[in-house]
């Protein structure tokens, strides 16, 4: 792909003439989609990989592709990965999904992990998190930030995962601020900046003082903060340089004890196919610092939410709640199940628009 | 749906930012097939400029000399296409590639410290007076510079090449280099200049991207700009007008989409999502439907002793 691709095989050559020396390592290897500079996704599964080599040092040794799109290419960086020996790829996208079913057929020895898909085989497993639970605090402020009541959410893909983060943050937002609109663009790219940029002008200039984001760069953090007076959250990592406004909190992905984990499975022969779905409680979903910005009192109730969700006493989804044509999803008190979450494919009540097909 | 909240003034307006960087590179790259020349490295040209005029312009605090840093770092790096192609006579495809995939992996290298910077800030030019026409004010005459940069660039390259000496020998060396040479005209000198000037315009496209459209640095930011540029100028049968057209156009188009859903107007996302593409596509092929054809000497090594 690129340079750091040339560095990343020059290594592997390296690696491969002193193949002898190093039998005993461990080779993991990560598919990224997008740069290990976005400041966001791939920068967040970039530092998983960081601490996996901090906690094994000797006894790992890892490589990676970015900016690999979703599709036949992916396929081949992943065989790529496994003939030249690696024993554990971390795909961390959506769209990798069937290339990583298909390569692992081809290779029963190595394991494969691919990040918020719902995909397994013997030798596949699957790990999201649980970022829903993030979005119901972002709702929630979000909701007692908008003064014109209309948010703007910049979606990248319609599917699943992304739909909850537009239901979740809806129904909390909703919550605090009945008069609440959502606005959402669909960007059908995970990173492009420039057109993350003009997604959130296109919103400011349609009344959002909001700006909620579900694609990996900051660039809509820089259009808000050009804006002035636009609320952000950052997301996937915690973009504190656009802090402490407009950026007033944020979602963090913690992939590093997951990796760490996975990894030391690997070593130890007890690597088994997992279906893994963490949130906060776990640590793998973590709040980003809610600044001043954030009245006190609005702050409070936000961490008292994480709070609640982190005890396991609060589920973002949970009823009475109906679906966006009006019938009945889930009757009072009862809570959405992981299979119905995981396969999300309509919006709740209230939210305007169609899901793309 | 509620179209009345897209606002037409800032429609355009914002269009017009969205196609300038497809504009200045595709300027660029006209002039350079107009030579004979075909330069694939435009998407790296672009993504060095971007971040050659992104750190000069956050250490100097000064946008201005951001952008000339930005045309001189395309310049420079087009001289490796220069050194590849005119002196070694490599292929120029392959060389055109392989300056795209170096310019994208350079400028990540060059980018690790300004993740996360902002740059200081342009300004728009407000002419008094007719920037306060309602309408046309805030269409025409609120900007910054670099946008009337960008159109007139344009115009010069259309004049240039229409009605100027030096235009006539350009495109002579491009229709047909062996005659050119025949006639005492330096091929490989003109065709040096001319590639320098695209990678100045592609860089100075790059820098549009990380200095005013985003404005922030973040590695392969262009995503893609430059490979649009590269099909509009064969779109636009290598007419300057026509390029700005489509640039407009599709910059546009762009826009206008993402207006659409966010007022929620019942098309398909996808049919929107792909419409930018489509209809820049459509309408430049319905309007080369004339004579225009390629320069002939467009790709082929020149070579004095042939």
């Amino acid at each position: 792909m690129k340079f750091t691709t040339l560095l990343a095989s020059a290594a592997m050559a390296l690696g491969l003439a002193s193949g002898a020396m190093a039998e005993d390592k461990t080779k993991v290897g990560f598919v990224y989609v997008g740069p290990v500079g976005d400041g966001g996704w791939t920068y967040e599964h970039n530092k998983g990989r960081l601490a996996v080599e901090e906690h094994f040092g000797d006894k790992v040794e890892t490589v990676f592709v970015e900016s690999v799109p979703e599709g036949p290419d992916a396929e081949r960086v992943m065989t790529q990965m496994a003939l030249e020996g690696a024993d554990l790829i971390f795909t961390t996208s959506f769209g990798y999904m069937d290339p990583t079913i298909n390569v692992a057929k081809k290779f029963p020895d190595v394991k494969f992990e691919h990040a918020t898909g719902y995909k397994t085989a013997p030798n596949v497993s699957v790990y999201s998190a649980r970022f829903y639970e993030g979005r119901a605090v972002q709702g929630h402020i979000a909701g007692n930030m908008t003064k014109s009541n209309i948010i703007g959410y910049i979606g990248s893909y319609p599917i699943p995962e992304v739909i909850r983060g537009i239901n979740s943050a809806y129904i909390h937002a909703k919550k605090v601020n009945p008069d609440v609109e959502f606005k959402i663009v669909w960007a059908y790219t995970w990173f492009d900046p420039a057109k993350e940029a003009d997604a959130a002008t296109v919103l400011i200039e349609q009344g959002a003082d909001v700006i909620l984001q579900h694609t990996d760069s900051t660039a809509p953090q820089a259009a808000a903060q050009e804006a002035g007076n636009v609320v952000t959250f950052g997301q996937a990592s915690d973009m504190s340089e656009y802090a402490p406004f407009p950026r007033v909190s944020s979602i963090i992905d913690d992939w590093a004890p997951y990796y760490i984990a996975r990894t030391q499975a690997v070593m130890d022969g007890t690597w088994e196919t997992a279906n893994t779905w963490d949130g906060i409680r776990e640590g793998m979903v973590a709040i980003g610092e809610i600044t001043d910005a954030v009245p006190a009192d609005v702050k409070e109730e936000a961490l008292a939410l994480k709070a609640a969700m982190a005890a396991g006493e609060y589920h973002p989804f949970t009823g009475p709640l109906k679906k966006q044509d009006g019938s009945d999803w889930l009757a009072e008190g009862e809570t959405a199940d992981d299979g119905t979450l995981a396969g999300m494919n309509f919006y709740v009540e209230g939210l305007e628009g169609e899901i793309p097909q | 749906m509620d179209l009345g909240e897209i606002n037409p003034v800032l429609l355009v307006a914002s269009l017009m930012v969205a196609a300038t960087p497809l504009l200045l590179a595709a300027i660029g790259e006209l002039v350079v097939e107009k030579a004979g020349v075909l330069n694939l490295g435009v998407e790296g040209m672009m993504i060095v400029g971007a971040i050659s005029g992104f750190a000069i312009s956050v250490e100097t605090g000064s946008p201005w000399l951001g952008f000339i840093a930005a045309a001189i770092g395309g310049a420079v790096l087009s001289l490796l296409f220069v050194l590849l192609t005119q002196v070694a006579l490599a292929n120029q495809v392959a060389s055109g590639l392989a300056l795209t995939l170096f310019g994208l992996g350079f400028s990540a290298l060059l980018g690790q410290s300004y993740v996360g910077v902002k740059p200081p800030s342009m300004g728009d030019i407000h002419i008094p007076l007719i920037s306060d026409i309602p309408v046309i004010g805030p269409i025409l005459f609120q900007h910054d510079p670099i946008l009337y940069v960008g159109i007139a660039l344009t115009a010069a390259v259309w004049a240039t090449l229409k009605y100027t000496r030096v235009g006539l020998i350009l495109r002579a060396v491009g229709e047909n280099h062996d005659a050119a040479h025949a006639l005492g005209y330096k091929v490989i000198k003109i065709r040096i200049m001319a590639i320098l000037f695209g990678g100045a315009c592609a860089g100075l496209g790059g820098a549009y991207i990380s200095l005013i459209r985003v404005p922030q640095w973040t590695e392969g930011m262009t995503a893609g700009v430059g490979w649009i540029a590269l099909a509009l100028v064969v779109f636009a049968s290598w007419k300057p007008w026509r390029a700005l057209l489509g640039a407009y156009l599709f910059g546009g188009i762009t826009v206008l989409q993402l207006n659409l859903q966010a007022a929620g107007v019942a098309i398909p996302v996808e049919y929107l999502a792909m419409s930018p593409y489509i209809i820049t596509i459509l309408v430049l092929v319905i309007l080369s439907a004339d004579k225009s054809s390629a320069p002939a000497s467009l790709g082929r090594t020149f070579h004095a002793s042939h």
